[in-house]
């Protein structure tokens, strides 16, 4: 196996390794997707006084089905085997196109985001180290609001309507604030490339982004809220009032590839976040702010990312049940009054305060 | 009434209190008791004077207490209960002294459990007992039949023992049969 892999020329070994990197990266995270709906369910009802799901097992031993494990399993297969109707007055192209494009971009962004240091020496764990990374991940997140819009309009009925237009203000009008508010970070890194953030921030816990930057996080974080559509912020969807709103003419997987999206959204976020703002892979002791030079570090630092993104999506799903939605005056004159003009002052401090110490 | 809005002060527009008081109250929550009840592996104790399905029920010797007089069949709401007297000839092993009913049905999907039957009913022979989940897989299996209703109605141990006291009128009569 080595000596084949050693054969073959350094482009064949690089297609070789990132088509590995992508399965091994985009399984577990559809992984993800479906288990982060079951904790969602579990710690819904356990805010709300109740058990939640646990009833299913994991299949043949019946498994944790005091935890609802298998739960995932069952709600895909219902995904899959009920109808998928197409209504009348739906505009069809546009009504198939939606669903792919609301999944697409948020299985796009985990490409850029460095989940571990190395594997075996010197294979990066980052399926594609770009130079622009956070650039490429604004753009791919950008692509995001597309599915819904298109969603909305295809429905070819008011509350999808209603949906998709709210949508496309509010994510448009929080990618502003969410942009803006990691300028100061690449101002202080001098980089974009997401590895060189990461290494940045390796070497002590204060030099972790969230404490030189706290006001940037903040903003980022309530914009990923946004951006992602999750409580308080979920006025697209807002069943109270409009129904299901953008998905409310989808039915089956259909539904299903808005709800995975969804999630997969949240995934991308916080995977985001804590590269960004929590260091990374990196934890400031024990030899682990450097990239491994073995496989149990490499393994060690995946785990230390993930586990790091857990904590994030166990506030962000905390957080859903918890507060009302924001009225959609509200909505905006957070975004456009509030956080802009923060994170630009953001901006001008952090920009002043680096060109002083010059 | 005029409600009065304060203005919020400068630490109350930044939300921040409300925020972290929201997150109190919900991580409380997520620790709290749990009051789900896990339905059909246990199950609430029924309240006394529960009104759930009508069964017909025994006295202590075993015997029919319905001796098909057709009032309750007459004030069913939903006409929910079919009854068939014994006609003329009667029942042999009651002797000559009241009617048992040949069949005695309740058709529990008309049934609204309203308790009429209960109440109308002269010889305290049928009771709103306190099932309340009734199923079936067809139609014909939820018409309950006179052996069914006896056998979930039970025995009734009821203080009055008519047919005791009128076998006792009867001997002191004279005229028992």
């Amino acid at each position: 196996m080595l000596a084949f892999i050693n054969h073959l020329s350094s482009t064949q070994q690089f297609i070789l390794f990132s088509f590995v990197k992508i399965v091994l990266v985009i399984l577990p995270l559809l992984g993800m997707v479906a288990y982060a709906v079951l904790v969602e369910r579990k710690i819904s009802a356990f805010i709300q006084d109740r058990v939640g799901p646990n009833r299913v097992g994991l299949p043949l031993f019946n498994i944790g089905s005091r935890l609802g494990l298998g739960q995932p399993l069952a709600d895909g297969i219902k995904f899959i085997l009920k109808e998928d109707y197409t209504p009348d007055h739906v505009r069809k192209g546009y009504f198939w196109l939606a669903p792919a494009i609301a999944m697409v971009p948020a299985l796009l962004t985990i490409a850029v985001i460095p989940f571990g240091s190395t594997l075996g020496g010197k294979e990066k764990m980052v399926i594609a180290d770009l130079n622009v990374g956070i650039l490429y991940t604004f753009g791919i997140v950008s692509l995001g609001v597309y599915g819904i819009v298109l969603a909305g309009y295809a429905a070819n009925s008011k509350y999808p309507f209603l949906g998709g237009i709210r949508s496309s203000a509010q994510m448009i009008s929080y990618e502003i604030a969410m942009g803006m508010s990691v300028v100061p970070l690449f101002l202080l890194v001098g980089n974009l490339n997401l590895s060189q953030v990461i290494s940045y921030q390796a070497d002590h816990i204060w030099s972790w982004l969230i404490f030189k930057q706290p006001l940037s996080f903040i903003i980022f974080l309530i914009a990923a809220f946004a951006e992602t559509n999750r409580l308080p912020f979920d006025l697209p969807e807002s069943e109270t009032e409009l129904v299901g709103g953008y998905h409310t003419e989808y039915s089956s997987m259909k539904f299903g590839m808005f709800f995975m999206g969804e999630y997969a959204n949240m995934i991308a976020s916080a995977a985001m976040m804590v590269t960004l703002f929590l260091g990374g892979w990196t934890l400031p002791f024990a030899g682990l702010d450097q990239p491994a030079t073995d496989v149990l570090h490499g393994l060690l630092h995946i785990a230390i990312f993930l586990g790091k993104m857990m904590v994030l999506m166990l506030f962000f799903i905390w957080v859903r049940w918890m507060w009302p939605r924001f009225r959609y005056d509200q909505l905006m004159d957070l975004g456009w009054r509030r956080f802009i003009p923060l994170a630009l002052l953001n901006i001008v401090i952090t920009a002043a305060v680096l060109y002083l110490r010059r | 009434m005029i409600v009065k809005r304060n203005k919020l002060n400068f630490w109350e527009r930044l939300y921040l209190p409300a925020i972290f008081g929201g997150l109190k109250v919900t991580l409380r929550h997520f620790f709290g008791k749990k009051i789900t009840m896990q339905y059909p592996e246990e199950k609430w104790t029924v309240p006394d004077g529960y009104r759930g399905a009508p069964y017909l029920v025994k006295d202590p010797e075993g015997r029919t207490k319905c001796v098909s007089c057709q009032l309750c069949e007459f004030i069913c709401p939903p006409k929910a209960i079919r009854i068939i007297p014994p006609g003329p000839e009667g029942s042999p092993e009651a002797g000559n002294v009241e009617k048992a009913p040949k069949e005695f049905e309740i058709n529990m999907l008309r049934c609204i459990f309203c308790g009429y039957c209960q109440e109308v009913c002269p010889e305290e022979a049928i009771f709103l007992m306190k099932d309340y989940s009734l199923t079936g897989l067809t139609r014909e299996e939820m018409i309950y039949d006179k052996e069914k209703l006896l056998e979930l109605g039970g025995v009734h141990n009821d203080q009055i023992k008519k047919w005791k006291n009128k076998a006792r009128e009867a001997e002191e009569q004279g005229v028992k049969p």
